[in-house]
């Protein structure tokens, strides 16, 4: 029987660890230092604004594993050896293997600041660091985060759920300008400041200043400005955790470079989720892709592979989802943030509530390129299908109620959005399709 | 504007002063009045009718002989009381004790009365031994009773009645047929206590409106006053605290949920439960220790159904209180949710019109108490003699009532569920649903979502069913062939015992007083067998689903979390199926407290409804089962 030991228990290696097991009867060992079990990275925050416990929070329960023969081992592997197929750990010596799989995930990056190593001051990545947070804002006054992507504004709602005041200070001129586009940007920003946030925009760190003890107790932002802060939150992206790969023969580079069927360059060794890194990353995507669906993708594909049956990486059209405060974000396709030359796009915005809706297509073709929306929820299926099959925008809007993924009695906006569009682009629509009128319900 | 607690933060406080005052003014209530016994008093409890006056009652009834006529209870009670009489006590524990004293002692007069003297049992064996060779003959036994008219045709009546069984049998001695005579005599003081006196019964009612017509002091003189001072205080106060959530943005609440000591089991929400769980114990089984709290509706009930307040009315009335404050709350909580507004506007509506004013208009108006919406088998008494009969007695209303019933269990039900799902009653229509959704709302996060709960819930649940409709088929055999066995069981025991352990302890204590401690569908979840019911055709036969949004869930966990019903619609979510529970009441709390918008409830072709799990975003793998 094969040994099959995964380091990492998070979503990458705990759904290969599942998938491997359904596909065969290999030995299953999953080895990983932060927790006993697999729990939700992207609940961490609600632990701390007190939404849900850590038994909320685990997927599975911890009946599940010894049910379904998936040995977990509480321990950090140290080290390496490709040669005899083995692992060191930290505490419980040495484990081999037949087949190795590395999702060890990320760790958060640093700035190289001034004052960057004070107690006070941190990324947030894992349980340890969300404990460490516990205690370093309790009772505080103000905390600052740095970074304007979205675990900088998680750490925002973070803090301003225990009332604490938040500055969020973020290089561009809007929040997240880098991935939304200006108007949704905007529409953001206004929501955060709304909500109570400090937003920093276009400034950047320059210093953490401590006091006598060492700990941080105020930030310099280029061009001068100090702000006084009991704590303050780095969130400028995260890096793969490759270092204990170090003297193992395993390729690296900014992470664990993986060819389509995620093999690295030593045989029987497998790496997937947030520390792998594509040598040829499939069209439209990143060669690091660091996100949850990417890496239960990776550990739903690398299970068959390595069960015989190899299979490569082919994700379908980009989506993702996010949620600012209290807007929820959707994007599925391919919606650029700035104009491009080949792409037309429609926006509609809500006249008072914070929900947009923009739609991208091929300027020559028609064909839809992608859906971004805040505040209104679009279906996956839907969209995915529209994009694959290259449908017109001509098409789709007629039809587009059934990309609509709203609860009941919720506003439906489909009409303004069709006049909009007829506006904008002087063309005439076909008559939409019309719902059957004993569906009461949605 | 910002955080929730930031808003209007003295109103809030204040609103909270204000609400635990008012709470605090209810409890001290309990505590609060004195107690004395007077003529009005029992004449108000003994329905006593004024044509017989009752001032002649203690010359009328000297102790030693027996009356012609059978006196009023209401007589006897009276003189019994004497020593009670203006006597003033500061506790209702102390005067309930005395009370039930006087129960028993005026039992033991109806005993005197109705029974049968040793003088007359020894003179039946005696006439026994003498003219028949101890063969026991009725008509002999009968003619041995003293006294004259109306009573002694009763007593003679009993006699019969009890002994007719031993006509015609023989005995060796006359110690024997002595002895069986007077084990045969205890079954008839039993009947004489049951019928004439005070039954175990009726005993509950009879304390409960002898201490409530008993209280003396403020409440009794300043009901009104007391009635606004509670009621107007705690709900002004709780309104205070629950509209300065308007200043918020809207969207999701639920910061430190897990760190309230009253959401999260600490001390406060122990105590809550508690409190709960003593009133609804209160409530059933002991109603005569809330008096004060039945005689603060009292003038309200008079004023709105011109009748005087019971225990229920005032349960009900608290009741509709709670779900329509707390339903205040859940419109501002969810007031960017369409679904929820409707769903808790139409849940306010059902109980305060169809579960509080239709009903007691109904008493006004002399005719029977009918819930519309309340569907048998939770409505479990629906099919006993005494509802069919006052449906009979009832006309052309009473059929109504009778056919809208039984159209509701066998056309409303499974048409609205295929159409709907079970939501349409469980959180839109129904009572139990609307208290759980509106005062439980602080609770639902305290549900148990493992398997092994799942596994409780179904054996439970559906246990109940069966026994409900066993139960019912067993009454309506009694109904219809007068024969009070069915199967060897005592179908008067059977419903007995459904009423107490499912009606009262199940639905009431466990259901309700366990908000704090197990969440607020305890009783839909584990107990209720109309949910079951619904439950079964919503799984098999309905056109209702929540659908998962094909690769958007991240595995968080708030959807699980803030299920009432404990169903782990993350292990749903996660895998890209469809939600398709038979206990899923589509409250649509899952959808709204996903941060990714990955559920909705649907109702849509049943074709497909249960869905191959497929998690979209993978072009090469599918979830593999
Ligand atoms: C706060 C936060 C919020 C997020 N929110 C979202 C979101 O909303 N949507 C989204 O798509 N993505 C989100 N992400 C990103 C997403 O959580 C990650 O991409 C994903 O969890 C990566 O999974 P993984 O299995 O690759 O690695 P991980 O989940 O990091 O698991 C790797 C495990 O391996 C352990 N490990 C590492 N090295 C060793 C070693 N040498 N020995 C033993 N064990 C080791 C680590 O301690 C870790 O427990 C978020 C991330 C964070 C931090
Ligand atoms: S699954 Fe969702 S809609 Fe159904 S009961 Fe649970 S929270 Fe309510
Ligand atoms: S709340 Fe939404 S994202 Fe979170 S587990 Fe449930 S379905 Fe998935």
């Amino acid at each position: 029987m094969k040994q099959v030991v995964i380091i990492g228990n998070g979503i990458a290696g705990i759904t290969a660890a599942r998938h491997i097991r359904k596909r065969s009867n290999y030995a299953i060992t999953v080895i990983s230092g932060e927790s006993d079990h697999f729990y939700s990275r992207t609940a961490l925050m609600y632990l701390y604004m007190g939404h849900m416990a850590y038994y909320n929070i685990k997927p599975y329960e911890d009946w599940f594993w010894p049910k379904n023969r998936i040995g977990l081992v509480r321990d950090w592997v140290t080290q390496v050896d490709t040669k005899h197929k083995k692992l060191r750990l930290q505490e419980k010596g040495e484990i081999s293997y037949d087949i190795l799989l590395i999702a060890s995930g990320s760790h958060p990056r640093k700035g190289g600041w001034p004052g960057e190593e004070a107690p006070n001051v941190q990324g947030l990545y894992s349980l340890q660091d969300l404990e460490r947070m516990e205690q370093q804002t309790k009772g505080i006054e103000r905390g600052v985060v740095i970074g304007g992507g979205l675990i900088g504004v998680e750490m925002a709602e973070m803090l301003h759920s225990r009332n604490i005041a938040v500055s969020l200070v973020v290089r561009e001129k809007e929040y997240w300008s880098n991935v939304l586009p200006p108007e949704e940007a905007a529409i953001i920003s206004l929501h955060l400041r709304r909500q109570g946030i400090d937003l920093q925009l276009e400034s950047e760190l320059e210093e953490i200043i401590q006091d006598e003890k060492g700990n941080a107790k105020a930030v310099r932002l280029k061009g001068g400005k100090q702000v006084d802060c009991q704590f303050v939150g780095i969130t400028i992206g995260v890096v793969p955790n490759i270092s204990f790969l170090e003297g193992s023969g395993i390729e690296t580079n900014r992470g664990i470079l993986v060819d389509s069927c995620f093999r690295t360059n030593q045989p029987d060794v497998y790496a997937i989720g947030d520390c792998a890194e594509y040598h040829q990353p499939p069209a439209g995507r990143k060669s690091l892709e660091q996100i949850w669906y990417t890496g239960r993708i990776h550990g739903e594909t690398v299970a068959s592979t390595i069960c015989g049956t190899p299979l490569t990486y082919k994700p379908g059209p980009w989506f993702n989802s996010a949620k600012f405060f209290d807007i929820e974000y959707q994007v599925y396709g391919e919606v650029p943030n700035l104009p491009k030359e080949d792409t037309e796009t429609l926006f509609w915005q809500h006249l008072e509530h914070e929900q947009t809706i923009r739609i991208a297509w091929n300027k020559s073709s028609g064909a839809v390129k992608g859906f971004s929306l805040l505040g209104i929820r679009y279906r996956h299926e839907v969209c995915a299908r529209w994009i694959k099959t290259s449908a017109t925008i001509d098409s789709i809007l007629p039809a587009l109620g059934e990309a609509n993924f709203d609860p009941e009695f919720h506003r439906r906006h489909e009409q303004e959005i069709r006049d909009l569009y007829e506006k904008q682009t002087g063309r005439t629509l076909a008559t939409p399709v019309r719902k059957k009128f004993w569906k009461i319900f949605g | 504007m910002g955080n929730h607690k930031e808003t209007y933060p003295l109103i809030r406080h204040l609103g909270l002063l204000l609400f635990l005052a008012g709470f605090g003014l209810f409890i001290g209530i309990f505590f609060l009045s004195d107690y004395r016994l007077t003529e009005e008093a029992l004449q108000e409890a003994f329905s006593y009718k004024e044509e017989v006056a009752p001032m002649a009652v203690s010359q009328t009834l000297p102790d030693d002989t027996r009356p012609a006529t059978p006196p009023p209870l209401y007589w006897l009670m009276v003189k019994e009381a004497e020593p009670m009489m203006g006597e003033t006590y500061n506790w209702n524990f102390s005067f309930v004790d005395r009370l039930n004293d006087l129960f028993e002692r005026t039992n033991e007069r109806v005993l005197a009365i109705y029974g049968l003297s040793d003088d007359e049992i020894e003179k039946i064996i005696e006439v026994s031994r003498l003219e028949t060779n101890l063969e026991y003959n009725t008509t002999l036994a009968l003619a041995q009773l003293e006294g004259e008219g109306q009573l002694l045709e009763e007593r003679q009546q009993l006699l019969r009645d009890y002994t007719g069984w031993m006509e015609g049998r023989t005995y060796e001695t006359s110690e024997a047929l002595e002895q069986e005579l007077r084990s045969t005599l205890e079954g008839l003081e039993m009947g004489i206590t049951e019928g004439e006196g005070i039954s175990s019964y009726s005993a509950k009612g009879y304390l409960t409106s002898l201490v409530k017509y008993s209280t003396i002091g403020w409440i009794a003189n300043y009901t009104w006053l007391f009635f606004w001072l509670a009621f107007g205080l705690s709900t002004a106060g709780a309104l205070m605290y629950i509209l300065p959530g308007l200043g918020t943005v809207a969207g999701i609440k639920h910061n430190n949920i897990f760190f309230s000591s009253l959401k999260n089991r600490g001390w406060l929400g122990v105590l809550l439960g508690t409190f709960l769980i003593l009133f609804y114990i209160i409530l059933y089984f002991y109603p005569y220790y809330m008096t004060n709290w039945i005689l603060l509706v009292e003038p309200f009930c008079y004023w709105m159904t011109g009748n005087p307040a019971s225990e229920f009315f005032l349960y009900g009335f608290l009741y509709t209180l709670a779900v329509l404050v707390m339903g205040v709350r859940m419109l501002i909580k969810y007031r960017h949710s369409n679904y929820h507004k409707i769903r808790t506007a139409s849940l306010m509506f059902f109980q305060l019109a169809f579960a509080f004013i239709i009903p007691e208009i109904l008493v006004a108006l002399n005719k029977p108490y009918f819930d519309f919406k309340n569907i048998w088998p939770l409505n479990y008494d629906f099919f006993f003699d005494y509802r069919l009969d006052e449906f009979l007695a009832n006309g052309t209303l009473g059929l109504f009532m009778l056919g809208w019933g039984i159209a509701l269990i066998i056309i409303a039900v499974p048409l609205f569920t295929y159409l709907y799902g079970k939501r349409w009653y469980c959180s839109w229509v129904c009572g139990c649903g609307a208290l759980a959704e509106n005062l439980g709302d602080p609770f639902r996060q305290l549900s148990n979502k493992s398997v092994e709960a799942w596994n409780v819930e179904r054996a439970l649940v559906h246990s109940v069913l069966v026994f409900a409709v066993g139960m019912t088929i067993a009454v309506l055999y009694t109904y219809f062939t007068a024969s009070s066995e069915f199967l060897g069981i005592s179908t008067y025991t059977l419903r007995e015992i459904y009423g107490f352990a499912i009606g009262a302890v199940f639905a009431g204590v466990v259901g309700t007083g366990f908000y704090p401690l197990m969440g607020n569908r305890v009783w839909c979840r584990y107990g209720c067998p109309l949910a079951a019911y619904i439950g079964i055709i919503q799984r098999f036969r309905s056109r209702f689903r929540i659908t998962t949004n094909g690769g958007q869930c991240i595995s968080c966990g708030n959807c699980s979390t803030y299920c009432e019903m404990g169903i782990d619609v993350r292990w749903y979510a996660q895998r890209g199926q469809n939600v398709v529970r038979a206990s899923c009441v589509g409250c649509g709390i899952c959808a709204s407290v996903c941060p990714r918008g990955v559920l909705k409830l649907e109702n849509k072709d049943p074709k497909g409804r249960f869905g191959n799990p497929i998690l979209i975003g993978n072009e090469h793998v599918s979830v593999i089962e």
